[in-house]
Formats: structure tokens, C-alpha cells, sequence
């Protein structure tokens, strides 16, 4: 397996007056060519800060402090704005979390999709079919009228679809969805769901799927990483996730999840508050909420040590969890899993 | 409903507004106490020429029948006679609508070409140095009296380098229109300060929104970002603020008027007052309530091109 993107040691800050929120602190993981991989984590945890460090597209005061991220061996992070363009929806495309905010209102739907096609020599007909082409595929009915609409015309589904399908527009090799379905309702979350499995096939690109939802990366991801804190608290292909979760925290999380196959369950939330990311606690950032907790856990902060060569855990007691066995099935079967040695 | 339809809904809905302006106007006249005849003929009119006044000025006939003749007088553009100027009304605002119309577009052409790219920049790069600035100017300048930056501005461009006129109408169109750069400037200081400070503001809240960084990711220009999605989202909430300034403009500044000796409708309606010229008040006051009509339309009508949203 080609490595696609690697992320290495990432941290991206909000440096503000009187305080640095560590959003990203010391992220690293691969995405392989025609994988699914998971980023989960509880809200505020930096899933969207690291996807968007991806792109360049941090918001001000955030920035990038650190680390690197090799898109095909080269940094992103070091690319002058006109290299970043090229990757920009060429190679990477992103949806984003919130479909209502992230169409330009007084832009017919037909100038937005076109955009992406800005820097190609395609003719205004070509362009016209692709896009009709485009909203077919992720199931936009009526394309050519609906084209010319504006985004208050398209329900909430709809715009996430209008998405994807710029998304799509130029064919990347990556595509980043940031909580693609967290906005709609059960049933068009799951055809979306549908939608990204079949067009990852049919297009041969990789997905970063940023989720809260644990029944979907079961549905969805080869491997996955869960974050805790801005950091990667264990990263694993799915299966072992679920079966043998040996961060406390994954431990609670997969604990949590009634018994039962495709269960469509949110994360049930561990008691305790995440922590403050401007003022992280000494140690494990987990410790005040871990039952596993003891003294060393609060002074010095535990490394992502590998378990296996395909499995990370980042905590100083890898035993105390050995004992549980997953009781939620996933989807996916070992067999789709990728991991670093296959 | 189509554009097409929302437009000419508007107009009608028009109509029945500048009846009762016109019903009011004509009112405003006949309620002044007094008798409009011995006003119009000052305090020593002997009791003939009033009589002859009333019989001329139509005032012995009924309501009715005055208010007819009115707007029969004003749909045929025969608005009576100034009695300062013994001109027809209508030819003295024709020469003078054209000035202040011209000051118009001079200063909104001026404050546009200041506003756009300060306001722009100085939300692109909030707080930083130009920023800070561009708000301190922009609050100068509202904070000044338009008529002291006027003498600023003659004193550095007419007296001392001598580029332009300090003042007074030119005969040809380039003298006109040289005649016009200093009060257009000086007028649109405080339009731009205005503007600035909502064009700015808007970049601020629109640069931060999620749809400009999806349009970033599709790997577009900045230029296009720039135009596409922030300047011209910006425009939608600062175009309602510059056709009002816009109407103000039009309604003619006295001061710059004043200050740069510019026969323009401000002055007029100054003059007229003082000069208890009826005849010309009473059209300006038509005319201004028309211009404000016109300038509401005109803003709706470009909001709902601007602003998919607007429900026609
Ligand atoms: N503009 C900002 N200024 C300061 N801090 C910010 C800003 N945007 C995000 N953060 C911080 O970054 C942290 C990570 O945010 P991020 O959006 O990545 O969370 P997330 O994991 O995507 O959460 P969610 O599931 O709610 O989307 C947040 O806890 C927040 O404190
Ligand atoms: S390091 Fe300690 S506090 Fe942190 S997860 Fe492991 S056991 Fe819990
Ligand atoms: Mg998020």
C-alpha cells in the first residue's frame, strides 16, 4: 500500500493575548491510497482543526506551529500559496461539517460547482454536463434545474450533497469529510454514508472521515484514530478497535455503545468534561476522568507507544484494559482492514 | 413572481404614496396661516393686487378644483412662476438639478473609489496597523465639519497649487466637471467614512464565514475569492447605506453649496425659503419626496438582484 498523506507530529495553536488553545497538539497518521481512515473524538477534541490544517485553511488566530504534512511526499505545510492552490480540490477536496453555512448564499449552486472547474479549459457546455453529471451521482433529482437554484432553495441533505459533489468536482485523491452527516437526519445520513462507500470505489480516492459517531466508522473505516485533547489517544485498524480498545478512553467509548450489530447510537459521553485546551492538565490529558488513573498519570504525559506494529495506544497501563473483550461487531470484517504491514 | 413582476408591483404600490405626498404638499401651502396671496405679496400689497394675486394663484375656487389644477400643473411639468427669479420653475431646477445631480455622481464615484479598497483591506488584515488607521480616519472624518475640510481642500488644491478652481460653475463640460472635484471630494469624506466602516465590518464577518474557505479549497484564485464571495456579499449590505447617502446627496447640500459657490437645488431651497418663493418650494419639496421614492425603489429593486433571499 502507497502512503497518500502523512501527518507528522502536527500541532496547530490559537494563539490568542492571554492564552495558546492547543488544538492539534503532536498529531501524527497515515492515510494509504483507497483507504477509509476514521478520525473520532469527542467534541472540541481538534478533528476539524486537523483537517483543516490539511488544506491551509485554519482560521485566524490559528496556525500551524509545527510538524508536517507529506501529501504525496511533499510538505503542505511549507507549499508557497500557489503550490497550496494546486492541491486545493485538485488532489485534496474537504466537505465540510456544517452544510448550511458552507455554500455561499447568493451564488447559484451551478457558479459554485463551476468553481471547481476554474482552473481546467473545459468549455462552459462541459462544464454544464460534468456538473449535471456530478449532482446525478450523489443524487440531486432534477440537476438541471436545481443547478440554477441558491442554497435556500436546497434543504439541509441536499446542500450536503450539493457538497460532496464539488467536492468531487475535480477527482482528488483524498477526500476530507468532516462530519459529513452530524446536520441530517438518520436515513439520508445513512445514503450519504452509501454515497461516499460507492464513489470511493468507483473513483479510487481515500477518504479522512471525521465522525462522532462510532456505528459509522464501523460501517465505514479501514483504520482509525481516536482523539482525545487535541492528541491521538489510539489508532488502530477498525476491527481491533472494536474488539480490543486498549485506551481507557476507547475503552469507556466502545463500553457505551449498546450491544448490537449497526447500532446507530451516538457516543454516549463519559462522565467528566473534556479538558480545557488552553490549560491542559499535567500528565495523561485523561486522567481526571479515567478510572484507571494513578499517580504517575498525573505528572507525566504518556507517549503513543505501539502495541503491535498497526496498533497505538498512548497510555502508561496498557495491561488494566487487556482483560475487556469488544462486544460490538463492525461491519467490516478484518479482511478490509490495511495496516502498516500488509 | 419573476424580477420583472416584483418590479412593477413596486411601482404600482408607488402611486398611491405620492398621491397623498401630493395632497400634503398642496395642503402645506393653504395651512400656513394667512393669506398665501398677501404672502406671496409681502405686507404693504394694496387690497387690488391681492385680489389680482387670488385670481391668479386660483385661490377663489374650491379645493377641489385648485387641487386639480395642481397636478394637472405638475403632471405637465407647469409648476408656476418664481417670483425671485421671474422664471419658469421648471427652468430654474433643470439647470440646477443638473449640478447637484452631477455633484452626485462625482462624490459617490469618489467615495467608491476610496471606501471599496480601504474598507476591504483594512477587514482583510484586521487590526493590524492599516486597520487601525483607516478606522481613526474614517472616524475623523465623520467627526469633521464638511465645510472646514471644504476650505481645507480649496486652500491646498486652489489657493496654494492652483490644480483646480476654489469655485463657481464652469461653461464647458471639462470646466464643469473641474469645478465639481473638490466639492464631490469634500462631499463624499464623510460617504466614504461611512462606507468604510460597513465594508470593513462586513469583510470581517464574511472573510470568517465557512463558505469562503470551501470556496478556498476548490483551489480558486484569491482574486476570485476576493470578488466572488466577499466583496460582492459585502456589497449587499452596503448598498442600501450608499443609496441613502445618495439621496441625501441629491437633495443638495447647502453648505458645500455654499462654500464652493455651486448653483445646485441645496442653495435654491434656501433661498426660496427666505425669499418666500412658493412657487419653488412647494416643486422642491415634490421633487425631494421623489427622489426619496426613486432611491427606495431603486434600492429594492437592486437588494432583490443582489439578495437571492429577498422573497419577491
Ligand atoms: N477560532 C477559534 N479560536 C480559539 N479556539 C478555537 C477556535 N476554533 C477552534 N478552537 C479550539 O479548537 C479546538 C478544536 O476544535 P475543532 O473544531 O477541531 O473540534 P472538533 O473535534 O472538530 O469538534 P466538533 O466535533 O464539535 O466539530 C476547540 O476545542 C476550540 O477550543
Ligand atoms: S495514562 Fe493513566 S490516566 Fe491516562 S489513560 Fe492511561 S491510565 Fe488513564
Ligand atoms: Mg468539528
Amino acid at each position: 500500500m502507497n502512503k497518500l498523506l502523512e501527518v507528522k507530529d502536527l500541532q496547530t495553536h490559537f494563539i490568542m493575548k492571554n492564552e495558546v488553545v492547543k488544538a492539534v497538539d503532536g498529531v501524527s497518521f497515515t492515510i494509504y491510497e483507497k483507504e477509509t481512515f476514521g478520525l473520532v473524538g469527542e467534541s472540541g477534541s481538534g478533528k476539524s482543526q486537523t483537517c483543516r490544517s490539511i488544506l491551509g485553511l485554519v482560521k485566524k488566530p490559528g496556525k500551524v506551529v509545527g510538524g508536517e504534512i507529506l501529501y504525496k511526499k511533499q510538505d503542505v505545510v511549507k507549499m508557497s500559496k500557489d503550490q497550496l492552490r494546486k492541491i486545493r480540490g485538485h488532489e485534496i477536496s474537504i466537505i465540510f461539517q456544517e452544510p448550511m453555512t458552507s455554500l455561499n448564499p447568493v451564488l447559484k449552486i451551478r457558479k459554485q460547482i463551476f468553481e471547481a472547474f476554474d482552473r481546467t479549459d473545459m468549455t462552459k457546455e462541459e462544464k454544464r454536463k460534468k456538473s449535471i453529471e456530478l449532482l446525478k451521482l450523489v443524487g440531486i433529482p432534477s440537476p438541471e434545474t436545481r443547478m440554477e437554484e441558491y442554497t435556500h432553495q436546497f434543504s439541509g441533505g441536499m446542500r450536503q450533497r450539493a457538497m460532496i459533489a464539488i467536492a468531487l468536482a475535480s477527482e482528488p485523491s483524498l477526500l476530507i469529510a468532516d462530519e459529513p452527516t452530524t446536520a441530517l437526519d438518520v436515513t439520508i445520513q445513512d445514503q450519504i454514508m452509501q454515497l461516499l462507500n460507492q464513489l470511493k470505489e468507483e473513483l479510487g480516492m481515500s477518504i479522512l472521515l471525521i465522525t462522532h459517531d462510532l456505528a459509522v466508522v464501523a460501517q465505514m473505516c479501514d483504520r482509525v484514530a481516536v482523539m482525545y485533547a487535541g492528541m491521538i489517544v489510539e489508532m488502530t485498524d477498525t476491527f481491533t478497535l472494536f474488539s480490543t480498545p486498549r485506551h481507557p478512553y476507547t475503552n469507556a467509548l466502545i463500553r457505551s455503545l449498546p450491544n448490537q450489530k449497526g447500532a446507530n447510537e451516538r457516543l454516549e459521553p463519559i462522565h467528566g468534561a473534556p479538558p480545557n485546551l488552553a490549560d491542559l492538565p499535567m500528565g495523561c490529558p485523561f486522567h481526571p476522568r479515567c478510572k484507571f488513573a494513578e499517580e504517575i498519570c498525573r505528572t507525566s504525559r504518556p507517549e503513543l507507544t505501539d502495541l503491535t506494529n498497526t496498533h497505538q495506544v498512548r497510555c502508561h497501563f496498557l495491561n488494566k484494559t487487556v482483560g475487556f473483550q469488544g462486544t460490538f461487531t463492525p461491519d467490516k470484517k478484518q479482511g478490509g482492514c490495511d495496516g502498516e504491514n500488509s | 413572481m419573476n424580477g420583472l413582476n416584483y418590479i412593477l408591483k413596486r411601482i404600482l404600490q408607488i402611486i398611491p404614496v405620492v398621491f397623498i405626498i401630493s395632497i400634503l404638499i398642496f395642503l402645506m401651502l393653504r395651512a400656513i396661516p394667512g393669506d398665501p396671496a398677501r404672502l406671496v405679496l409681502g405686507e404693504k400689497a394694496t387690497i387690488e393686487s391681492i385680489d389680482a394675486m387670488r385670481e391668479k394663484l386660483g385661490l377663489n375656487e374650491s379645493y377641489i378644483v385648485q387641487y386639480g389644477k395642481f397636478v394637472k400643473g405638475i403632471v405637465s411639468l407647469d409648476l408656476g412662476t418664481s417670483l425671485t427669479y421671474q422664471r419658469p420653475v421648471i427652468e430654474l431646477l433643470r439647470s440646477r438639478v443638473k449640478i447637484t445631480l452631477m455633484l452626485t455622481l462625482i462624490s459617490t464615484f469618489f467615495s467608491l473609489l476610496i471606501s471599496f479598497p480601504l474598507g476591504y483591506y483594512a477587514g482583510k488584515y484586521k487590526d493590524s496597523m492599516f486597520d487601525q488607521i483607516v478606522k481613526s480616519g474614517a472616524l475623523a472624518a465623520v467627526s469633521m465639519p464638511s465645510f472646514w475640510i471644504g476650505l481645507l481642500l480649496m486652500i491646498l488644491f486652489g489657493v496654494k497649487l492652483r490644480w483646480l478652481p476654489v469655485g463657481g460653475w464652469g461653461n464647458t463640460f471639462i470646466e464643469q466637471i473641474r469645478s465639481l472635484i473638490l466639492p464631490g471630494l469634500t462631499m463624499s469624506l464623510l460617504t466614504s467614512a461611512l462606507l468604510i466602516r460597513n465594508i470593513r465590518n462586513s469583510v470581517v464577518d464574511i472573510s470568517n464565514m465557512d463558505y469562503v474557505d470551501f470556496a478556498r479549497s476548490k483551489g480558486i484564485s484569491e482574486r476570485a475569492v476576493k470578488n466572488r464571495h466577499i466583496l460582492r456579499n459585502a456589497l449587499i449590505s452596503t448598498v442600501t447605506l450608499l443609496l441613502m447617502r445618495m439621496a441625501y446627496m441629491l437633495g443638495g447640500s447647502v453648505i458645500i453649496e455654499t462654500v464652493f459657490s455651486l448653483p445646485g437645488i441645496g442653495k435654491l431651497m434656501v433661498d426660496s425659503i427666505f425669499g418666500r418663493d412658493y412657487a419653488v418650494v412647494q416643486a422642491l419639496v415634490m421633487l425631494f419626496a421623489m427622489i426619496i421614492l426613486m432611491i427606495n425603489l431603486l434600492t429594492d429593486i437592486i437588494y432583490s438582484f443582489l439578495d437571492p433571499r429577498v422573497k419577491f
